[in-house]
């Protein structure tokens, strides 16, 4: 993007201030950790204004200046924590050099708009770090167990060695005992045997609900509707509480099948939702042209309906799907131990016995799930694309 | 089965097995207990070892034990029990007899008489606690402290735990009223034998409270056994109470650096309960197993994998060395006369009767 504004330094009185809430804000979180808060953020504030003054000032050589700060603080982190504190110092130095010179010279101004007032700058710069605080915060746990499932102890412990990364700190013998265990590669293979039979129950009992429900004739349409949506606003453990007496009484508690059509009636509100959602944009002239033509309505379903709704489908699918095989609390109920699946492992593993086989398992399906996702995407780029929904 | 088949049963292991098939039995058991290294020991001394002699026998573990109370409840409501064996507390098995959930049983005829041949009820003599209950292994809830955290004078009593200034930093406790009013009470200057019965007075009960008042803002609370391990390994605590076994495995197993403080433990029982009901094909089956794994040399067997000394008389001096580690296991059982100097008695009538109350008492001084 090119510069829509002309740059020019801006005043000390802006720009050493910003620098000392930001190494306040540093302060405070390498205080934190060495038990003095309001120390790290004294100390934070102060050295972080003098550096920026020392070299906006005195240096005033940009280059030389970044890299002393990262060469600086690379060696104060290690100081203060070894290995670990140098890579934290070397990232905060970086930071602070590009951040100082990027008040300092105004280049901050540079991609906005010449009409914007300060406040909307602030505005601006504000919405982008409460965004990206959002998403650390959401995306932190899941990426802070990761290194743990390497570690070589059996506890969720980031031990010393872990911390000075000594290869000694690291094993896969957690990996090695998920795929090893008996317990878990059952529970693994009745996951596995179950949300895929599951997934293809729900896409089919959802799809013909909501192209039935679609049609105007449709007598209640409402009421059948919400009823067919409730296992999704219903408490879970209520469907849970509930499917247990019904299925003890007709002999379906504790066997594969009825799990299986347990979870399929959690997923069928999905596949309607989604379904119904691209059923709105489908020009019903084409069924009819299909039937004018001689085609069966079966045949008009699977050659003109279907591969128009088929988004739709694919993602109730995947909601289905996922819905299956991390559902813990109705698989409690509906299941005996024969139908124990993944999730299930992982809740009595977490309760009766924290290890870190819980992390690599996590790690495992975090990865899955994203290859999934990506691949599903993919899919429907390119299918758009053949049918030149989108351009490229 | 009628007993005379049983004694004929265990004379000979091949007979067993071909009266075992001869007889209606199903081939199907689902074994409920706790998960973790206690499981694994259940596994490894008499699970194995009984799928080994009964090739045509399947068995699922289901780790229920937690809510065991509230499921068997739920399915005998339902008609329709799936547990063929439940592995519970005494405490536990006590209401689920008083409730009609398990079955009642005769421990001479149901269980083989001792290697010495005591008879069953005689060998496991005072553990059997209840009608339906029958003992596996006795476990103590103690505490543990790492060693690194506590300076130069570890911790000896269990007042020391309430030692804030002795022993700064936070502490693991049981987020129930069980075990730590008691302690409180032994701290307050309550002399031992006096403890149930001042703790059934309510100025009692607010005695206790205000004890564990002083180290309040100092208390992690745990419900899972395996959440004071963590902490401990973490050095998230200095010290905390938890299961005998679970400290055993810390210890040793995973070489952290912590140490028991046996002062004061509680002994407490761990055990079977078959659940009322049961077909008659499923009850064969089940007692079939539970005579094998309850005997002298399958009880002994468990010690060698997990720090619980076994329920049986007559398994104590074939406690051996641990499967893997080759330690002996006997220092780290919490009977051993070392660690148990100083011991205190649960008192199981007590809890039955006031649980409810004191119970909720503790849960509203939690949430002030």
């Amino acid at each position: 993007m090119v510069a829509l504004t002309p740059i020019s330094r801006t005043p000390m009185s802006f720009y050493l201030p910003v620098v000392a809430a930001a190494g306040a804000f540093a302060g405070l979180l390498v205080g934190t950790a060495q038990d003095s808060s309001a120390l790290g953020v004294l100390a934070g504030a102060v050295v972080m204004a003098g550096v920026a003054f020392v070299v906006t000032t005195m240096v005033d050589n940009e280059k030389l200046s970044r890299w002393g700060l990262v060469i600086a603080l690379l060696a104060g982190g290690f100081l203060m924590g070894g290995l670990p504190g140098a890579v934290i110092g070397g990232l905060f130095g970086w930071f602070f050099g590009w951040f100082i010179f990027w008040l300092y010279e105004g280049r901050y101004r540079a991609k906005l708009a010449p009409y914007l007032t300060p406040g909307q700058v602030l505005w601006h710069f504000a919405f982008r770090v409460i965004c990206g605080a959002i998403f650390i915060f959401l995306i932190t746990p899941i990426l802070v167990v990761m290194p743990l499932s390497f570690n070589a102890e059996n506890f969720f412990t980031f031990t010393p060695e872990m911390l000075r990364f000594d290869p000694a700190g690291y094993s896969l013998k957690h990996y090695r005992d998920f795929f090893t265990n008996s317990d878990w590669q059952q529970a693994l293979r009745n996951s596995v045997l179950i949300a895929p039979v599951a997934t293809l129950l729900s896409v089919g009992f959802g799809t013909l609900a909501a192209i039935g429900l679609s049609q105007p004739h449709v007598p209640f349409r409402r009421a059948i509707m919400a009823i067919l949506i409730s296992p999704m606003i219903v408490p879970l453990i209520i469907s849970a509480a509930g499917m247990y007496f019904f299925y003890s009484r007709i002999g379906l508690q504790g066997t594969y099948f009825g799990v299986v059509l347990a979870h399929a009636a959690l997923g069928i509100p999905f596949v309607i939702i989604t379904v119904t959602a691209t059923l709105v944009g489908f020009d019903r002239s084409l069924t009819r042209a299909a039937a004018n033509m001689g085609a069966n309505p079966v045949t008009t379903f699977f050659r003109v309906q279907m591969p128009l709704i088929l988004p739709g489908v694919i993602s109730g699918a995947l909601f289905a799907f996922i819905t299956s095989f991390d559902e813990v609390v109705v698989v409690l109920f509906v299941g005996s131990a024969g139908q124990k699946t993944l999730p299930w492992q992982m809740f009595t593993g977490l309760r009766e016995q924290i290890s870190p086989t819980i992390l690599a398992v996590a790690t495992i399906l975090v990865v899955v799930s994203i290859c999934l996702l990506t691949v599903v995407e993919l899919l429907r780029r390119r299918s758009e694309r053949l049918r030149g929904m989108s351009p490229g | 089965m009628r007993p005379t088949r049983i004694l004929l049963a265990t004379t000979s292991l091949t007979l067993a097995a071909g009266l075992a098939s001869a007889q209606d039995m199903t081939n199907d058991m689902t074994l409920v207990s706790w998960g973790g290294a206690y499981q694994a020991s259940q596994q490894n001394a008499y699970v194995e070892p009984y799928l080994a002699m009964h090739p045509e026998v399947t068995a699922v573990w289901d780790e229920s034990s937690n809510e065991a109370v509230a499921k068997l409840r739920a399915m005998n409501e339902a008609g329709n029990i799936t547990w063929d064996l439940v592995d519970v507390v005494a405490s536990d098995a006590i209401r689920l007899c008083d409730e009609g959930l398990a079955m009642e049983y005769d421990p001479d005829e149901l269980l083989a008489p001792g290697d010495d041949g005591t008879p069953a009820s005689e060998d496991f003599g005072d553990l059997i606690v209840s009608e339906c209950f029958i003992p596996q292994i006795v476990y103590s809830t103690t505490f543990g402290y790492r060693t690194d955290l506590v300076g130069d004078t570890p911790p000896t009593k269990i007042c020391d735990v309430f030692d804030l200034d002795a022993y700064p930093g936070k502490r693991a406790l049981e987020k129930r009223p069980i075990n730590n009013m008691e302690w409180a009470l032994l701290c307050d200057g309550v002399a031992k034998e006096e403890v149930y019965d001042v703790l059934a007075t309510p100025e009692g009960q607010e005695k206790a409270l205000a004890k564990l008042d002083t180290i309040k803002d100092s208390v992690i609370w745990w419900s899972a056994g395996a959440d004071t391990p963590q902490l401990l390994a973490d050095g998230e605590v200095v010290m905390g109470s938890t299961y005998n076994g679970r400290l055993f495995s810390v210890i040793e197993e995973q070489k952290q650096p912590v140490a028991m403080l046996w002062d004061a433990q509680v002994f407490d029982l761990d055990g079977w309960i078959i659940p009322a009901g049961l077909p008659e094909d499923r009850l064969a089956r089940v007692k079939d197993f539970v005579r094998f794994a309850t005997d002298t040399q399958r009880l002994a067997d468990q010690a060698k994998f997990i720090s619980y000394g076994p329920g049986r008389a007559s398994s104590a001096p074939l406690v051996g060395q641990h499967a893997e580690l080759g330690i002996e296991m006997a220092p780290h059982m919490p009977t051993d006369p070392n660690n148990a100097q100083n011991t205190f008695l649960y008192n199981y009538e007590f809890w039955a009767d006031y649980r409810d109350d004191i119970d909720a008492k503790f849960q509203a001084w939690l949430a002030k």
